[in-house]
């Protein structure tokens, strides 16, 4: 009789009193390290870093890659407010009018730009009015492509310049700018805005070729050895998505090129049926 | 095994170890973001758009 109440007092007892009490919660085995039990967990901390890393490269660069491209476009003092603003089609800003377009003259020489250097502004209508993206120099992805979005084969023309301006894009991840490469149609526009010009190319059509095709940014597309015969633009970007194991290009003719401070290209307001 | 010899090292009660963790995790997350990750990228050639000289 005496002895129950004492278990209650002092659930320490030394007597091992307590383990009737709690004895079940506390009874779990000490855990074992063992060899296989540590590379399991390993196993599964591996899994989670490569998940991430696929979250990263699939969300996180296109959310860095886009503010990033956006801020860049932002601060070019010379590039169009209302193509930033994306309401070219709504506002009632001029268009170029036609004795100003050029087709077979170089425009005024612009200074070669710097590597790295965001000299242009790319704009497609088919991707949307609110689609403007920052060339830059170069086409390196450690210090162009995936920082800066949009890159020029150093080397390459500049915009409506007789030869090819070559640039490339990420099709997938960091801002992804040529995501919708595959939507471009025959005739579609392709905008260029420099300090000094407007270009407008039209696509004249599109191929996939090897990682190792660099005849299609030649002077002149696939003729490597003709020489500059006419103003171009090539896009190069990935092909298939998500993978690098082809390259998807996009070839086009300049339409006109004309000087700015005079409206934007009527085929910016023109957002294709 | 390593994540119950971690658990039972974060001191406090268990809310407190639950936050302690998830601002460890958070923190490893962002290092992986901005610091580990671009770098493996630069290693792992998946998604570049480029044309290369033959050869190289």
């Amino acid at each position: 009789m005496s002895a129950f109440p004492g278990v209650e007092a002092s659930p320490s007892a030394p007597d091992g009193g307590n383990h009737a009490d709690h004895g079940p919660v506390h009874a779990r085995p000490r855990p074992r390290i063992t060899v296989l039990g540590v590379i399991g967990e390993l196993l599964v901390l591996a899994g989670v870093l490569l998940g991430l890393y696929v979250v990263w490269e699939l969300f996180y660069t296109d959310v860095q890659g886009d503010r990033a491209q956006r801020e860049i476009v932002e601060e070019l003092a010379w590039a169009e407010p209302e193509v930033i603003e994306g309401d070219v089609a709504t506002s009632s800003v001029d268009t170029i009018p036609d004795d100003l377009k050029v087709t077979d003259e170089d425009p005024p020489e612009m200074a070669y730009p710097e590597f790295t250097e965001t000299f242009a502004t790319m704009m497609v209508p088919r991707w949307g009015d609110d689609y403007v993206r920052p060339i830059s120099e170069g086409s390196t992805r450690a210090d162009v492509l995936d920082p800066l979005g949009i890159g020029h084969y150093e080397g390459s023309a500049l915009p409506g310049e007789l030869g090819n301006f070559a640039i490339s894009g990420h099709r997938t991840t960091y801002g992804k700018p040529f995501n919708r490469v595959d939507e471009l149609h025959e005739g579609d526009a392709l905008i260029v805005q420099t300090e000094g010009i407007w270009a407008v190319y039209e696509v004249t059509g599109w191929e996939i070729v090897d990682p190792t095709a660099i005849e299609v940014i030649a002077p002149t597309p696939n003729r490597p050895g003709a020489g500059a015969t006419g103003r171009f633009m090539t896009l190069t970007t990935c092909h298939p998505l998500y993978s690098a194991a082809e390259r998807w290009i996009v070839y086009s003719e300049l339409k006109y090129w004309a000087p700015t401070g005079h409206g934007v290209p009527s085929e910016l307001t023109e957002v294709p049926a | 095994m390593i994540s119950t010899w971690m658990w039972s090292r974060i001191p406090g009660p268990v809310a407190l170890k639950v936050l302690l963790l998830l601002v460890v995790i958070v923190a490893a997350v962002l290092v992986l973001f901005e610091f580990v990750f671009p770098w493996v990228s630069t290693i792992v050639p998946v998604s570049d758009p480029t044309l290369e000289e033959a050869g190289s």
